[in-house]
């Protein structure tokens, strides 16, 4: 009897263990977003949107040059990275022999885990040493982050496609690649582009790749990709390493802003997928 | 399409010329893209061995022992960065793991139906926010409130251990680190094990439970040991990702080259000491020290990804069928 309350009370701990370890991540998560949000909202306002950094010293400015300049970044990466991503995946999943298939699934895992700054610091080595910072290189090294997100994210859709509509489109004698790019590729389009969106998600709060690549930048709007483009995460960065408080306000803010675009993003992310797998699998 | 009825034999040739030459295309189209992958990688590992090279020759292997960072002496040496990557990320990870384990049973045995999608969501939403507002957030909240309350305490509490030194005022160091390292790491690890657990067969669960063990023993007994490969690849995936986290901890750390036995000073890792060099390194032997780092964290996330791989690959049954 004795035994068995004994097990009862440790069988009730654990799973009151198991149960404040969940809430405490959830309280991480809602305390991180409430502070961002508390400190941050009171900066933000139109001129925060619509004007360019303020010069060195000088009260007031917005963030409207780091706006454009990571939207031009991401936009480039995107160019970059989807391509390569969705034909990687297709030659995994459509052409590969199991030979050839291994080694470059490795090489992907590979390349999504390794530590960004290194990677920011390859294309520093690659495209800014005897150059210069530039919108190209921090847009290079972002691909190379997405890369791997967009190759996977396609994998996974690509192997959902049932095979019997694969079959039934080469026993109609249709070729190969016409199958491919006419019933597998569409048919997995919302898969594609639930992954791309994620990527642009992580992507547009990454600031280790950017460091070496497109961070010294001027404070108005910069459209030239051969110089270094002001961006969002850089500046939050370089912001929160100052003393002056004015600039934490102003990092705040353009916090908020970044975790309100990747949270909505990954939501957005997510609830696509679940559509487009309840598509697929039916 | 074949199926097409075709007028003459010239036609019919041609059109069959035709497929062949589009299912060439798209193979070696998509055979470039993935020789791409192979390449870029390659090229990442011979561009930063190859540009660390000067560095090499002039320190050779006792850059990992050399504890002097002096851009003035010219010379360099790595040992308190390696110190500060391997305490901050250890500590990192004696906290994440079981933190993680318990929030994967949490959602894969207890939660009730409508809470486990909206927990987990929310869990995976952790990791989705960008690391420079995690470290903004470390450098401005969290770090002094360390500072103010749980450093002093644990000094008090436990001050005879060497670990929990005099408290620090700015909040800034390893200590925080490893904080913010925890906060990044834990919901990695939480949703991997949380798959891993619920891929556990119903039946060796309901046979556990049949034979009237009680939930905990059920997770004890089959739960955990099934899956205990699996799991020790998330750790070793999310071990990765905190040695090479550089953004949040760069933020937090404080920057030193201090070797001791306290968690709370402020110190440097490997990322961190990278990163905080991006406004530019006085000499080339600097830059090439500074990539000479950037080897060693490459090698370290080589191995713990790789590792892990062949964990996920060889030893668990229930991945390594589905891959």
């Amino acid at each position: 009897m004795n035994r068995d309350r004994r097990r009862r009370i440790v069988n009730r701990t654990m799973e009151a263990v198991a149960t404040v370890a969940a809430i405490v991540a959830i309280a991480v998560l809602a305390i991180v977003v409430i502070s961002v949000a508390k400190r941050g909202a009171g900066a933000i306002g139109w001129d925060f949107f619509t004007k360019p950094q303020a010069l060195f010293g000088q009260p007031g400015g917005g963030i409207a040059n780091a706006l454009v300049g990571t939207a031009l970044l991401v936009v480039m990466a995107c160019a970059m990275a989807l391509p390569v991503g969705v034909l990687t995946a297709v030659y995994l999943t459509e052409f590969a022999p199991r030979r050839l298939a291994v080694p470059i699934q490795v090489v992907i895992d590979v390349l999504a885990g390794l530590p960004t700054i290194v990677i920011g610091i390859f294309v520093y080595a690659l495209l800014v040493i005897g150059h210069t910072q530039s919108g190209i290189a921090g847009a290079f090294a972002l691909a190379i982050i997405m890369l791997p997100l967009v190759a996977r994210a396609t994998q996974e859709v690509l192997l959902l496609v049932p095979s019997t509509l694969r079959e039934a489109s080469l026993a109609l004698g249709v070729r190969r690649w016409r199958t491919v790019l006419g019933v597998i590729l569409p048919s997995s389009v919302g898969g594609i582009l639930t992954g791309t969106v994620l990527a642009v998600a992580r992507a547009a709060g990454e600031t280790a790749p950017l460091l070496f690549t497109s961070s010294i930048f001027a404070n108005s709007v910069q459209t030239d990709v051969t110089k270094a483009l002001p961006n969002i995460p850089v500046l939050i960065f370089t912001y929160s390493e100052q003393p002056d408080p004015a600039l934490h306000e102003q990092a705040w803010a353009a916090a908020l802003v970044l975790m309100a675009f990747v949270l909505v993003a990954s939501l957005a992310a997510k609830a696509l997928l679940a559509r487009s797998r309840r598509k697929l699998v039916g | 399409m074949s199926a097409v009825p075709t007028s003459s034999p010239l036609q019919a040739r041609r059109h069959r010329l035709r497929g062949r030459l589009g299912d060439l295309g798209l193979h070696g189209l998509t055979l470039a893209a993935a020789l791409a992958c192979l390449v870029l990688v390659g090229a990442i590992v011979w561009k930063i061995l190859a540009l660390s090279g000067d560095s090499f020759d002039r320190f050779g292997l006792g850059f990992v022992t050399g504890r002097a960072w002096d851009p003035v002496k010219h010379v360099f040496g790595a040992l308190p960065f390696i110190y500060g990557t391997a305490v901050s990320s250890l500590v990192a990870l004696v906290l994440a793991t079981p933190l993680a384990i318990a929030i994967g049973l949490y959602l894969s045995e207890l939660a009730p139906r409508g809470v486990r999608g909206i927990v987990g969501s929310l869990v995976e939403l952790l990791a989705a926010i960008p690391s420079v507002v995690l470290g903004l957030w470390g450098i401005l909240v969290l770090g002094p409130f360390l500072a103010h309350h749980v450093e002093p305490s644990l000094h008090s509490a436990l001050g005879f251990i060497p670990l929990f030194g005099d408290p620090q005022q700015t909040g800034q160091g390893l200590f925080t680190a490893a904080v913010i390292l925890t906060i990044m790491i834990v919901p990695i690890v939480a949703s991997i094990s949380r798959e891993l657990f619920l891929g556990v067969p119903r039946e060796l669960e309901e046979g556990a439970l049949a034979l009237g063990a009680t939930r905990w023993e059920m997770v004890r007994g089959v739960i955990l040991p099934a899956t205990r490969s699996g799991v020790a690849a998330a750790v070793i995936l999310g071990l990765g990702r905190a040695v090479g986290e550089a953004i949040a901890v760069t933020q937090v750390i404080g920057g030193g080259t201090r070797i001791g036995w306290s968690l709370f000073p402020p110190a440097d890792t490997l990322a961190s000491k990278i990163a905080s060099n991006y406004q530019g390194a006085g000499s080339g032997l600097e830059i090439s020290s500074l990539l000479y780092l950037a080897a060693i964290l490459l090698v370290l996330g080589l191995i713990a990804n790789l590792v892990a791989q062949v964990i996920v690959r060889r030893f668990d049954p229930l991945r390594g069928a589905r891959s």
